[in-house]
C-alpha cells in the first residue's frame, strides 16, 4: 500500500454549525488512492507545538484530487485547524490504515455525530457501484438538526434513502440513531456500517450480532505517526490482545473489538 | 589514502562508531522507526547513516494497555511497554528485508535480566545482517527487584560485559537520562568494553487529565520525547562526550539538520532521529540532505570537522 506525505492546498473551507467544520483539499496523490475508511494525518501548524499530527478520517475523496475532511473543533489542534484559510497549504499524511470491505449485497451505513465523516465516501464508492439498484439505507444520528442536515443533500445523491434522529428531536426522528435500526426490516445479507461514539458503537455490534448481520466499525484513537510505528494506538480486542488503529484499522470487525460500554 | 575509496565523497559525510563505518552520521531511533519496511514508501530508507530498529526482547511483549501516548508541550509521552515480537521472529520476519536494504542494521535490545541480554546477543550473533547492537539499559531488572540497569553504574556495567562477551559486531550502550550524573554510567559502560554510548533515552514524565482526574496514560508514567528535550540532551551529551573516549551518539528532540549539528558541536559523531519521524516520516533523509548541505556551504573537508568542536570561551 502506497502512501504519500503531500502538501496540499486548501480550497474550500466550510464552517457547517458553529464547532463543525469542512474542509476541502487539493491533494492529488492521497484522495486518488484513498480508499473508504481510511484516514490521513494532517499537519495543523508549522511549528513544534502542537507537535504531532492529528488523524482525520477521509470524508470525500474523487479521482481528480478532491479530498475532504470533515471535524468538530475540540481541542487546540481542531481549532488551529479550523482557523485556516483558502488558500493555505497544510501538510498531509495518507492514505492511511485499512478502510472498510465494500460488498454487493445490501447495505446499511450508521453514521453517528463525527462517525458521519468517513460514510459519505463510503456511500459515494456503494453508490457507484450499484449504478442504479440501491439496496441500502444511511442511518445518520446527531445531537441536533445542525449536526446532520448540512450534509444531507450530500448523502441523498449517493443514492440512498437517508433516515435521520437527533437527540433533540430538532431534525427527524428524536433518539437515537439506533432506534431507527432496530426498526427496520433488512436482508438477512445485509452489511452493517457503522462509525460514531463508543457507546453507539457497542451498541450497534450488540444490534447486528442480535440478528446475525456482519457489522464493521471504523474506531479511533489517539496516535502519533498514523503508520505503524509509534505503536500507540493500541486497542483490546476481544481475544484480549492489542489491536492498532492505526494498521489493523481503523475500521474492524464489530464482533473482534472488546466493547467496554 | 584509502585505495578501496581512492575518491572522498562530496560533500564526505563520513563517519565511524569505532569499528563501524557510515556513509553519514544519520540514524533512525528505536523506537520510532518500527522496522523500517513502514517508511519505504515515503523516504528513501538506502539514505540513512543506519538504521535503528525498534526494540527487541528475547520473547515477544505484548506492550502496555492503552492509552499509551499522549501529547505534551513542544513533545509527546509514551509508555508502549516495549511491544515487540520477540527475537525468533525478528530474524525470521523482519531481519531478511533489512539486510536487502545496503544500510547499516542496528539492532536495539532490552531484557529484565542479566541472562536475558546474553541470550539475544548469542541468537543475533548468528546474523550477518546485524551491523551493531544497540543495548537499551532503561528496563527493570526483574530479579534486582525492578531498579533499572541504566540507574546503577555496576548494573549497566555488567549487562555490558556480557553482551560484549557474546557480540560479533560493535556494542552500543543507549543510557537513561533519568540518572544523577549521567557521565557515571556513561564511564562504566566504557571501561565495560562499550564500543559507544548513544543518549538520551526519553525522560520519565506524566500527564494528568483533569476532566476524568485520571492520569492521562494508563501506565501512569510515561518517557516524554521530542522538541521539549532537546536542551536537556544536549547538556548530557556534552557532558558524556567529556567524559569518555569512545563515540557519543546524540538522541533527544532532533528534528531538523541545525539540531543533528549542534549535537556534532557538543560532542556526539552521530545522531539519532527520533519522534521528528512521527511527525515527518522523511525527516531523517532531510536531516542528510541539510547537513550535506552544510558542509558544502561552510566549505568543509568533512562532517566530523563539527564533532565536538564548540568553542566556549
Amino acid at each position: 500500500m502506497t502512501q504519500f506525505q503531500e502538501k496540499a492546498t486548501v480550497t474550500r473551507r466550510e464552517l457547517l454549525s458553529s464547532d463543525n467544520v469542512r474542509l476541502t483539499f487539493q491533494s492529488a496523490k492521497i484522495a486518488s488512492a484513498a480508499e473508504p475508511g481510511q484516514f490521513v494525518m494532517i499537519r495543523v501548524g508549522a511549528g513544534k507545538d502542537p507537535l504531532l499530527r492529528r488523524p482525520f478520517s477521509i470524508h470525500q475523496a474523487t479521482a481528480e484530487g478532491t479530498l475532504q475532511i470533515y471535524f468538530k473543533v475540540v481541542g487546540r489542534g481542531t481549532a488551529m485547524l479550523a482557523g485556516i484559510r483558502e488558500g493555505d497549504e497544510v501538510s498531509i499524511l495518507g492514505p492511511l490504515g485499512r478502510g472498510f470491505q465494500l460488498t454487493d449485497s445490501p447495505v446499511c451505513l450508521v453514521g453517528g455525530g463525527l462517525g458521519i465523516a468517513p460514510m459519505l465516501f463510503l456511500a459515494t464508492r456503494l453508490g457507484e457501484r450499484r449504478s442504479g439498484q440501491i439496496h441500502g439505507r444511511v442511518l445518520l444520528g446527531g445531537r441536533t438538526r445542525m449536526e446532520v442536515e448540512p450534509l444531507l443533500g450530500d448523502f441523498e445523491q449517493t443514492g440512498f434513502p437517508v433516515l435521520v434522529a437527533t437527540d433533540d428531536g430538532s431534525f427527524g426522528q428524536r433518539g437515537f440513531v439506533t432506534a431507527i435500526f432496530s426498526t427496520l426490516d433488512l436482508p438477512p445479507d445485509c452489511t452493517v456500517y457503522c462509525c460514531g461514539p463508543e457507546p453507539m458503537m457497542a451498541s450497534m455490534a450488540v444490534l447486528s450480532r442480535e440478528r446475525h448481520l456482519h457489522c464493521q466499525v471504523s474506531v479511533e484513537s489517539a496516535m502519533a505517526c498514523g503508520m505503524g510505528a509509534c505503536l500507540g494506538c493500541s486497542r483490546t480486542a476481544r481475544n484480549g490482545e492489542y489491536v492498532h488503529v492505526c494498521l489493523d484499522g481503523p475500521v474492524f470487525d464489530a464482533e473482534d473489538m472488546a466493547w467496554t460500554f | 589514502m584509502d585505495l578501496l575509496n581512492p575518491t572522498p565523497p562530496h560533500p564526505d559525510l563520513r563517519v565511524s562508531i569505532g569499528p563501524l563505518s557510515l556513509a553519514n552520521p544519520v540514524m533512525t531511533a528505536s523506537g520510532t522507526f518500527g522496522y523500517a519496511q513502514e517508511f519505504e514508501t515515503l523516504m528513501n530508507l538506502r539514505r540513512l547513516g543506519a538504521i535503528i530498529v525498534k526494540g527487541i526482547s528475547l520473547h515477544p511483549r505484548a506492550g502496555n494497555p492503552p492509552p499509551r501516548i499522549v501529547e505534551s508541550a513542544c513533545g509527546m509521552l509514551n509508555a508502549i511497554g516495549l511491544q515487540n515480537v520477540g527475537v525468533q521472529r525478528f530474524i525470521e520476519e523482519k531481519l531478511p528485508y533489512l539486510g536487502g536494504l545496503g544500510v547499516p542494521i542496528i539492532v536495539n535490545i532490552l531484557g529484565d535480566s542479566i541472562d536475558e541480554y546474553r541470550e539475544i546477543t548469542e541468537r543475533l550473533a548468528e546474523s550477518s545482517v546485524v551491523s551493531a547492537i544497540e543495548v537499551n539499559i532503561s528496563c527493570p531488572n526483574v530479579k534486582k527487584g525492578g531498579v533499572a540497569f541504566g540507574s546503577d553504574p555496576l548494573m549497566a556495567a555488567a549487562v555490558t560485559g556480557v553482551v560484549k562477551e557474546k557480540a560479533a559486531v560493535p556494542v552500543i550502550v543507549k543510557l537513561s537520562p533519568n540518572v544523577t550524573d549521567v557521565t557515571l554510567i556513561a564511564r562504566a559502560v566504557a571501561e565495560a568494553g562499550a564500543d559507544a554510548v548513544s543518549l538520551i533515552n526519553t525522560l520519565i514524565g506524566m500527564a494528568i487529565d483533569l476532566k476524568r482526574r485520571r492520569p492521562a496514560l494508563a501506565n501512569v508514567f510515561g518517557g516524554l520525547s521530542g522538541p521539549a528535550i532537546k536542551p536537556v540532551a544536549l547538556r548530557m551529551v556534552y557532558q558524556v562526550a567529556k567524559s569518555v573516549q569512545i563515540p557519543v551518539i546524540g538522541i533527544g528532540g532532533i528534528e531538523s539538520a541545525e539540531d543533528a549539528l549542534e549535537f556534532m558541536l557538543a560532542g556526539a559523531t552521530a545522531v539519532q532521529i527520533g519522534t521528528a519521524n512521527f511527525v515527518n516520516p522523511r525527516a531523517s533523509e532531510d536531516v542528510v540532505d541539510g547537513i550535506g548541505a552544510y558542509v558544502i556551504e561552510e566549505g568543509l573537508t568533512s562532517i566530523r570537522e563539527m564533532i565536538g568542536a564548540l568553542e566556549i570561551c
